[in-house]
């Protein structure tokens, strides 16, 4: 009996051991529902990438990564049930969580401010986050929407042969009739207002199925290049409904979240030529990607059951997502130790990332997303964004990583924060004071 | 003028597309009362079906075909599994119903075809073509066309067969239909069956304009108050109702949105429907109810 009480015991103590080893990531994924297509790929790149570093370096620092999915569907309220059932998971507790959707990220702000768990909005928002002194737990790593939106306008510059070339020029905004549609209203017309190009918005009621009547709009105001904002079924309606009048796909520049295979292929031969924005570059051309394969996949250990998916926008943008989020993780273990770290401890981490040239060579994901350095005034670290045309079966690059219009943005960031800071009542972190 | 026209000429051409979708609401109301919520999953499901046996090799007419026997097949299964049991009891059980089943022919066709989102090229270009400087699509043209093809022979069949009665007379009173011998059970498979073969049509002409993708079920949206206009239980009465809320929406977009902030599409013609309603609840074309009090 007590040997057995004593196997029992030592059993328990290896069992908390092991645990307390572990950092636990939660994965609120949706593989279910209207947006499975890109999720399953985006969330199986990301589990990849955690499984990668566990099989190759036996975990961050020698700790473990533990993870558990929860299905969110794409809705705010199962977002909302993964982030309270999962925060408090594993021996500190969840590391970050990255929903993938604005919807659930503004549902979850509140609370993981108050519990102080970081959330991950890369290439998204709310834009104003990238002043990390009002919301020191937002990270719009890589790129926002505002600075994806300027990035349009200077590519469309490129395109003309100059910024000055942009005076007098006609664009439409064809923007999805949301909330996510509108954020980029006040940005585009200060740059008009920069640039002295005439801007039209037009308004796609949600979901975007049919498009005629706006079409028929962009076809009697004869634009110079029409601005897409899209999301979902919307992008590829669009773009069918461009053909249907005449409209050139090459003149439409719209945002990343129009920019993946599942927005393309459902429009068949018309989406060729259509240019999308990107964070982060697809293919299999990068060590790290061909690496995932030969260690996972050759070994029957890879997440994705279609490993034709491999490679694909969604699945490159899940792995850049799991390397933002093991980075932080080994930034703070320089900090706090090589051990399972707390939420608070790993938003140390994301406010101190330096992912440059050399550590891109690294982590083997040379090109594949622009430099990227934080801080706590500077969550978003980059603001770069690079645009890409659909081939008919490829996305092949057409620009180089374009730089955010600081000079029209910095000043929109700080108005919003402070406002935001003002409603909430929330005083801001003196970040000449944060090490 | 000419801008004018052609707003109209497509919103009209749009409607038709509606009135597809809503012509899957009709047959199944005449056939049972029971508005049926699950008409956008099968819209999904037979697309979904028909790209999937393409993609394994099938060609366009086979994978037509089995699709077809596929959705018959699931129509019997819903009578057999779904509506038997409901027999008698009132509409609002049977709505519930169709909701439940909604949810299941969603996850179902997920569970057996995958999330992945699919192409569909049905040969027609969606090219314009220019009738003096109108722009009008091959694609919808040929939309339309199918649509009045497929109105006109299920106007045809509810009238003048033997079967189409006997849909009618179970329409108006299940009791009363068995108790002078018609077999409601086969009504209700063969009406799923029919219905199940609008909704192939419907995705596939749906599917090839937005992909064959989860969106699907959204189509859905843009019948509801084509059925609320042409009335539920009137085949003609949905091809009007979708003529009228496709040049209504295109038009009050085109000419109202601007002063109204614009993005007022999915709103007006449900406002246009509840203007109906006032005036004439049964729609256009319904069937007016008179009862003793």
């Amino acid at each position: 009996m007590q040997k057995r009480l004593l196997a029992l015991s030592l059993g328990l103590v290896f069992a908390g051991s092991a645990f307390a080893a572990e950092q636990f990531v939660p994965v609120p994924s949706y593989r279910v529902g209207p947006y499975a297509s890109g999720g399953a790929k985006y969330y199986g790149g990301m589990i990849d990438y955690l499984n990668y570093v566990n099989l190759k370096e036996g975990g961050v620092g020698g700790v473990k990564l533990a993870y558990e999915e929860c299905e969110t569907e794409y809705k705010n309220d199962r977002g909302v049930e993964c982030y309270e059932r999962l925060k408090k998971k594993g021996a500190t507790g969840a590391s970050a969580f990255n929903f993938m959707s604005t919807g659930i990220t503004y549902a979850t702000m509140d609370r993981a401010d108050k519990d102080k768990i970081p959330l991950m909005t890369i290439g998204f928002g709310r834009a104003d986050a990238k002043d990390g002194s009002v919301f020191p737990y937002v990270f719009p790593l890589v790129t926002s929407y505002w600075s994806q939106a300027t990035a349009k306008i200077q590519f469309i510059g490129q395109r003309l042969g100059g910024m000055d070339k942009l005076k007098g020029k006609k664009l439409v905004n064809l923007y999805h009739g949301s909330a996510y549609g509108k954020e980029t209203l006040p940005v585009l017309e200060a740059m008009a207002k920069k640039y002295g190009f005439e801007l039209v918005n037009v308004e796609v009621p949600a979901p975007g199925t049919e498009q005629q009547s706006q079409w028929l709009e962009v076809r009697r105001q004869q634009p110079d290049f029409v601005l897409l904002r899209s999301w979902g079924v919307m992008t590829p309606a669009a773009i069918k409904a461009a053909t249907k009048v005449g409209f050139p796909r090459d003149k439409i520049i719209s945002n990343w979240w129009g920019g993946s295979e599942e927005d393309v292929i459902p429009a068949g031969e018309a989406a060729k030529g259509y240019i999308a924005g990107s964070f982060a570059a697809d293919g299999k051309q990068f060590p790290l990607i061909q690496d995932i394969e030969k260690t996972l996949y050759a070994q029957g250990k890879g997440n994705l059951s279609d490993t034709g998916s491999i490679g694909t926008v969604n699945y490159n943008r899940g792995v850049v997502g799991g390397v933002m989020l093991v980075e932080a993780i080994r930034v703070a273990q320089g900090k706090y130790g090589k051990k399972p770290l707390t939420g608070e401890q790993i938003r140390w981490g994301f406010e101190n990332l330096n992912i440059d040239a050399a550590r891109q060579k690294a982590l083997g994901i040379s090109n594949m997303v622009p430099p990227l350095k934080t801080s706590c005034s500077n969550h978003e670290g980059s603001g770069y964004t690079r645009f890409m045309q659909w081939d008919g079966k490829d996305w092949k690059p057409v620009s180089n990583w374009i730089p955010a219009d600081r000079s029209v943005l910095d000043p929109m960031v700080k108005a919003s924060a402070a406002k935001y800071a003002q409603e909430k009542g929330i005083t801001p972190r003196d970040c000449s004071k944060e090490k | 003028m000419q801008f004018f026209i052609e707003v109209l000429v497509g919103g009209l051409l749009a409607g038709v597309m509606y009135s597809l979708v809503a012509l899957g609401f009709v047959l199944i109301y005449k056939a049972s009362g029971v508005f049926n919520f699950a008409q956008g999953a099968l819209v999904l499901f037979a697309a979904l079906t028909f790209v999937s046996l393409q993609a394994m090799g099938l060609s366009f007419w086979l994978s037509m075909a089995a699709t077809l026997v596929i959705m018959v097949g699931m129509g019997v299964a819903i009578e057999r599994v779904v509506l038997r049991p409901l027999v008698n009891q009132p509409p609002i059980a049977l709505f519930m119903a169709t909701i439940g089943l909604s949810f299941f022919i969603e996850g179902l066709a997920q569970m057996v075809w995958g999330t992945e989102v699919h192409g569909l090229e049905l040969g027609i270009a969606d090219e314009p073509f220019e009738v003096g400087g109108v722009f009008i699509s091959k694609f919808d043209l040929f939309a339309a066309g199918l649509s009045a093809l497929l109105v006109a022979a299920l106007a045809l069949f509810f009238q003048y067969t033997k079967l189409g009665r006997a849909l009618r007379a179970v329409a108006d009173d299940h009791q009363a239909a068995l108790s002078v011998g018609i077999p409601l059970q086969h009504i209700w498979a063969v009406v799923w069956g029919v219905a199940g073969f609008v909704a192939l049509v419907s995705g596939l002409l749906w599917g090839s304009r937005l992909g064959v993708q989860f969106a699907l079920t959204l189509v859905v949206l843009k019948a509801l108050p084509v059925l609320i206009l042409g009335g539920f239980t009137s085949v003609p009465g949905a091809i009007v109702g979708g003529l009228i809320v496709g040049a209504g929406e295109k038009l009050a977009e085109v000419y109202l949105g601007p002063y109204l902030s614009g993005g007022i599409e999915n709103w007006f013609p449900y406002m246009l429907a509840l203007v109906f309603l006032l005036i004439r609840p049964e729609g256009l074309f319904g069937e007016r109810h008179i009862e003793r009090v």
